[in-house]
């Protein structure tokens, strides 16, 4: 494992196996293979764009919505939270330390589309106690990159 | 009318204004420039140093403080000094907390400088030195430091530059421009040359968290014979991306600081109090910040290094500072046509190597103050510019 290539894929991962293994040192095959290894442990899961919707007129919504959970006997929260994290409409669940139990990001077209998936699915569930729902209004910052004033750093007034 | 000209100092008309101004403006206009033309961090002061600045002015701590700057902080000074590079200097008489370490440097040649004093100068380098010394009365002796000597103050250089009218030498490494250091051996060299001389040393340290070599940087008082001769000038800007705050210190032999002061005291009275505060912090809290930025920026160093001389700009890979120095020789242009039509054709800004003094014609310095993927596009564009030379 190989935590540097790591961060260096956490800030970019559409860097080139070249640019990677020229920051680090190493060669571009060594980059490839400790790429593939991770991907194979499992500690690499995916890569993503991160995309600021918003400015492309789209119309979906997302809610955070927070359980309370009676974990079953001999499954804790592991089960409730699988059958959760099945659907296409759940988009990441945590279990949380605090006054709710799971945390589950849902991302729908509309609000209703949200509305009805929280009330005729996650409600419903039989170990599922309570649920309060919070729609996102907008995003500043998504994945550790600032959707808002990421244009300019005030640098450029003064030659050094 | 007044006729400003038969008015003004002549020795400061005469200075002419740096010539990169114009180039700033002409990449200010274009709205899709990309720049590696910036010599200044772009990361965030670390907030901890930030929300100790605010803390500080919560607490109404916002009056002067003493001329020598805060007790507490130069002691901290002294502690990383001991701590970092073996030098100690005593925070009560051998320490001044200045306004950036330009004002450090200027008040040190101010008070070792007398008018027909020779004052040998490595170039390129930063800007500041020559012009400073001319105010001063001080008479600038030239050194070309040269990029096979890998920027390097060479001993025979520097035999070959002192006269019997010499009083200082500027000791600019880690460099900017050239990413030149001075490693042990280089300095026991200049140690050897000056020793039974008069010679007063400034070093200009401001870079020295930015060392790429694996000792780490070497201050030039820690050599035998040194610390008697020399001013250390450091500060914050570079090391805790600290530049708006402006804070530095020079550090010497109390007898040379004694006079230091005095010029501080009554040009400048005392640093500003906020930055003070916050610095504090920086020293103390921050070792863990300076080495993680460090550390991204040996990756974007190497970076840069490779895809220059990919292109046949080639260069040694910098050992200190934030910029690369690579010559443009091979392209047949000067460094100002190089710099100007780049900008002009491919909207990529870097600086010509002429404006850090006359031996930097057939270099440019471009900064890695950017990230990785500015710097890959940057690198993309100045490709397909040196491409359409080649045809």
């Amino acid at each position: 494992m190989n935590i540097e290539l790591l961060n260096l894929l956490s800030k970019n991962a559409r860097t080139s196996e070249e640019d990677l293994a020229t920051m680090l040192g190493i060669s571009a095959e060594e980059v490839r293979s400790e790429i593939k290894d991770m991907e194979k442990k499992g500690y690499i899961c995916g890569y993503k764009a991160v995309i600021d919707w918003d400015k492309l007129d789209d119309t979906s919504v997302s809610a955070i919505v927070d359980l309370n959970v009676v974990p079953k006997a001999g499954f804790g929260f592991e089960d409730v939270a699988d059958k959760i994290a099945s659907f296409a409409q759940v988009e990441a669940v945590y279990l949380m330390s605090g006054v709710y139990d799971l945390t589950v990001i849902v991302k729908g077209k509309t609000l209703q589309d949200v509305a009805r998936f929280v009330a005729r699915e996650l409600a419903p569930m039989e170990t599922v106690t309570s649920t309060s729902t919070h729609f996102v209004m907008r995003r500043y910052k998504e994945l550790d990159v600032k959707l808002i004033n990421a244009d300019s750093d005030g640098r450029g007034q003064l030659f050094v | 009318m007044m006729d400003y000209s038969s008015i003004l100092n002549k020795t400061v008309t005469e200075i002419k204004p740096s010539g990169i101004r114009k180039f700033f403006d002409i990449a200010a206009e274009m709205d899709d420039v990309i720049s590696l033309s910036i010599g200044e961090p772009d990361f965030q002061t670390p907030w901890e140093v930030r929300k100790e600045g605010i803390a500080s002015l919560e607490r109404g701590k916002t009056k002067y403080t003493s001329n020598k700057g805060l007790d507490e902080l130069r002691k901290e000074i002294s502690n990383y000094l001991k701590r970092r590079y073996n030098v100690s200097y005593d925070s009560k008489d051998e320490i001044l907390v200045t306004v950036g370490g330009s004002e450090a440097i200027d008040l040190a040649i101010r008070a070792i400088v007398s008018p027909g004093d020779e004052v040998i100068i490595p170039q390129p380098s930063y800007v500041c030195y020559e012009p400073m010394t001319r105010i001063a009365g001080g008479v600038p002796v030239i050194v070309e430091t040269k990029a096979e000597d890998e920027f390097k103050l060479t001993r025979k250089q520097l035999e070959d530059a002192i006269t019997d009218k010499t009083k200082l030498l500027i000791l600019p490494f880690p460099c900017n421009p050239t990413g030149g250091v001075m490693e042990k051996k280089d300095l026991e060299e200049v140690a050897d040359v000056l020793k039974g001389t008069n010679i007063m040393v400034i070093s200009d340290e401001i870079y020295s968290e930015l060392t790429f070599t694996g000792n780490g940087h070497i201050s030039p008082a820690s050599i035998d014979g040194m610390f008697e001769r020399t001013i250390t000038v450091n500060g914050f800007s570079k090391a805790f991306s600290m530049t708006g705050w402006r804070l530095g210190y020079a550090c010497g032999p109390k007898e040379v600081m004694k006079e230091i002061i005095k010029i501080h005291q009554f040009a400048i009275m005392c640093a500003p109090t906020v930055s003070q505060y916050a610095a504090v912090w920086a020293l103390k809290y921050c070792d863990e910040d300076v080495r993680e930025m460090l550390k991204v920026y040996d990756q974007r160093r190497r970076l840069i290094t490779k895809g220059f001389n990919d292109l046949g700009l080639t260069c040694k890979e910098p050992k200190g500072a934030f910029y690369v120095f690579p010559s443009i020789k091979s392209t047949g242009l000067s460094s100002d046509e190089f710099c100007e039509q780049l900008l002009d054709r491919y909207h990529v800004a870097v600086i010509p190597g002429t404006a850090f003094g006359k031996g930097g014609e057939g270099f440019v310095r471009a900064s890695y103050c950017y990230s990785t993927d500015h710097i890959i596009e940057a690198l993309k564009r100045i490709g397909q510019f040196i491409k359409t030379l080649e045809k």
